[in-house]
């Protein structure tokens, strides 16, 4: 039977008649945990920016017409050369068109599917820009422009101008950065741009995108579906990609396999397309939890050591408490108890000055060509960091005491009365 | 007259650095109220027996017994129990507890024990107090009273489960004359107005003479 009462009682006279060793080891944990929740914060939410400037743009399928030469030529189906070496020279593509044949029922039926979020079609076409006489290379690309801003996030990258802006004027288009610039062109301007064939249409601009990536910002254009078919003088279903935004990005590249054997279509998932990104966010992730342990590790040599030397001087108090009827597990729990408090006390603060630094840097002004809406540092506020700190905290002060505890439970008073 | 302590055929021997039979069939009783002495010369194993009366020393053969139970080989945490309620201690050093008032000190055996209500530890704690006369420093930190103080506060701390017996260990033999004749009148007192059995370890003649009863000791007999 242990009275808790008369034990943290003792544990509380002991720290508080110390109060200056009991803060240096509260501090240890204090700065351990404080670190490991603004690294952490920081860290992920730094983590979370980059993976989204890659995935809200990225779709998880994309889907097209690949131009290549089939895979199995004409002569491979002679069977009467069949042991024979063959050489073909001056292998064509095989003639195909880009567009992707049928569609708008392949988009509905991928729509109807339960794990897919969202599948919207685009058309990529070559264009000029026409200033005066000089023709500048470049991309139109159609799209559906309120899709593209759910499922992509497409408004982030709009300096001026909305979505809706778009797809509520025929003729808009919203001009790159780059071309903006090189053409002194803003909002509200007109620009002609002209197919490959030579047909010159004039478009309004209604916005300005930018991606950060100069080299895409100095070509790339968009404007509606409707628009770019009949500048490229196509039909209503001619669509050249169809994205496909997942509600689970796991399932990405068996979805892919799916779809180019059903459909017989390029189909790329974007963990192929993206393969570095998520060795970045584990090596963050990494160096985050290395250095917080460090730091945890740190501070829980410094409780072991205060623990340690409380002990030894109170070698005395505690051959008393145990000659007048205390037990070896009373002492070792008013030890023990001494170093949980330590504990708490130091791991509340670490998250209260952890939560504070957090919302320190959530207020540092960061600024970015890449991501236009971004005005300050991201910080990932998560419940669960907080948790797992503060778990952290009694983890490593329960070690940190343990020892220590445990020495004190088994001295022998007859030793230390005798010994005096 | 019932017999508070009694131990039969008690042997102890000191195995390192060599075997030593420090205690050779000790065989011995103390009454009820009674007040005794154990008197030897130094090295002779009295406070080794004291300790194994005690609880505290439990690396001995033979058989003891408290208030007619045998507890040899009983486990720590009864040992601990037994020693909390029916064994009081005082050593040549005060052993108080520093950062603790009087008060605290003397309350703390009780509030382990935990049969009483604070309040009434408490009481208890003052009355105890009252009996050594240092009622007034029950508020004062254990650190700040005098050597003859904390002889007394470690008294009271004894007293205050109201033992079966209570031990000594050279309880005077860090007090000048003045206060060693205190401590041995207030024993003398608890043996003659409450009853209560002492058993004391010591090896100065004068107050040994003035007990009931001396327990002679050499190399490791009782004589």
């Amino acid at each position: 039977m242990i009275n808790w009462k008369v034990i943290l009682n003792i544990a509380k006279i002991h720290l508080v008649t110390r109060i200056k060793q009991t803060s240096i080891a509260a501090l240890g944990v204090t700065f351990g945990i404080g670190a490991y929740i603004t690294l952490v914060s920081f860290m992920t939410g730094l983590n979370a920016m980059l993976d989204n400037l890659i995935l809200n743009q990225t779709p998880h399928i994309h889907i097209y017409n690949e131009i290549e030469p089939s895979k199995q030529q004409p002569l491979d189906l002679y069977d009467k050369v069949g042991n024979s070496f063959k050489v073909i020279h001056s292998i064509k593509p095989k003639l195909s068109q880009k567009k992707i044949h049928n569609a708008l029922p392949i988009i509905k039926y991928l729509n109807e599917d339960d794990n897919v979020k969202g599948a919207i079609p685009q058309i990529k076409a070559q264009i000029f820009y026409i200033a005066g006489s000089i023709e500048l290379g470049g991309n139109l690309t159609g799209i559906n422009a309120l899709d593209e801003a759910r499922f992509f996030n497409f408004q982030n990258y709009l300096v001026k101008g909305s979505t809706e802006d778009l797809h509520n004027i025929t003729n808009g288009i919203l001009l790159g950065s780059g071309v903006a610039d090189k053409m002194s062109l803003d909002v509200g301007d007109r620009v002609q741009i002209s197919t490959i064939k030579g047909d010159i249409f004039p478009l309004k601009i209604v916005g300005i995108y930018q991606s950060g990536l100069a080299e895409i910002d100095a070509i790339q254009s968009f404007a509606n579906l409707k628009t770019v078919q009949r500048i490229l003088g196509e039909a209503e279903n001619y669509i050249t990609d169809i994205n496909v935004k997942l509600h689970d990005m796991e399932l990405a590249f068996d979805m892919s396999q799916k779809i180019e054997k059903q459909f017989k279509l390029k189909a790329i998932d974007i963990k192929t397309a993206n393969a570095q990104f998520e060795t970045g966010t584990s090596i963050r992730n990494i160096i985050t939890y290395a250095v917080s342990i460090t730091l945890l590790i740190v501070a829980g040599f410094g409780i072991y050591n205060i623990l340690n030397m409380l002990i030894y001087e109170k070698m005395n108090d505690i051959a008393i408490l145990k000659a007048t009827g205390f037990s070896g597990k009373d002492v070792q729990m008013i030890f023990m108890s001494q170093a949980m408090i330590i504990g708490i006390v130091g791991g509340v603060l670490g998250l209260i000055i952890g939560f504070g630094l957090s919302l320190l840097i959530n207020n540092v002004p960061f600024e970015t060509e890449a991501l236009p809406t971004i005005k300050t540092f991201p910080v990932n506020f998560n419940g669960w960091f907080y948790l797992i700190g503060f778990v952290f905290a009694l983890i490593s002060t329960f070690f940190a005491g343990y020892l220590p505890a445990k020495k004190a439970k088994k001295i022998d008073p007859v030793k230390i009365i005798r010994g005096q | 007259m019932s017999v508070v302590l009694e131990t039969k055929h008690v042997n102890k021997y000191f195995k390192k650095p060599v075997l030593f039979h420090v205690l050779k069939n000790i065989n011995i009783k103390v009454n009820k109220g009674e007040f005794a002495s154990i008197m030897g010369k130094s090295g002779c194993g009295k406070s080794t027996l004291l300790y194994i009366l005690s609880t505290m020393d439990t690396d001995y053969e033979g058989e003891l017994y408290i208030n007619n139970e045998l507890i040899s080989g009983e486990s720590g945490d009864k040992l601990s129990y037994i020693r909390n309620k029916h064994i009081g201690f005082v050593f040549q050093f005060h052993y108080l507890l520093s950062e603790f008032t009087v008060l605290e000190n003397v309350m703390l055996p009780a509030k382990k024990l935990g049969e009483k209500s604070l309040k009434e530890i408490e009481q208890d704690a003052y009355q105890k107090l009252k009996i050594l006369d240092i009622e007034h420093l029950a508020k004062k930190r254990a650190s700040r009273i005098s050597g003859g103080e904390k002889q007394r506060v470690a008294i009271a701390r004894a007293l205050i489960n109201n033992p079966s017996i209570i031990m000594g260990d050279e309880p005077t033999g860090n007090l000048d004359s003045h206060n060693a004749e205190n401590v041995f009148n207030i024993f003398k007192r608890l043996s003659v107005d409450e009853g209560l059995s002492l058993l004391i370890v010591t090896h100065d003649t004068d107050f040994a003479n003035k007990t009931d009863r001396i327990i002679q000791m050499s190399d490791g007999e009782i004589i």
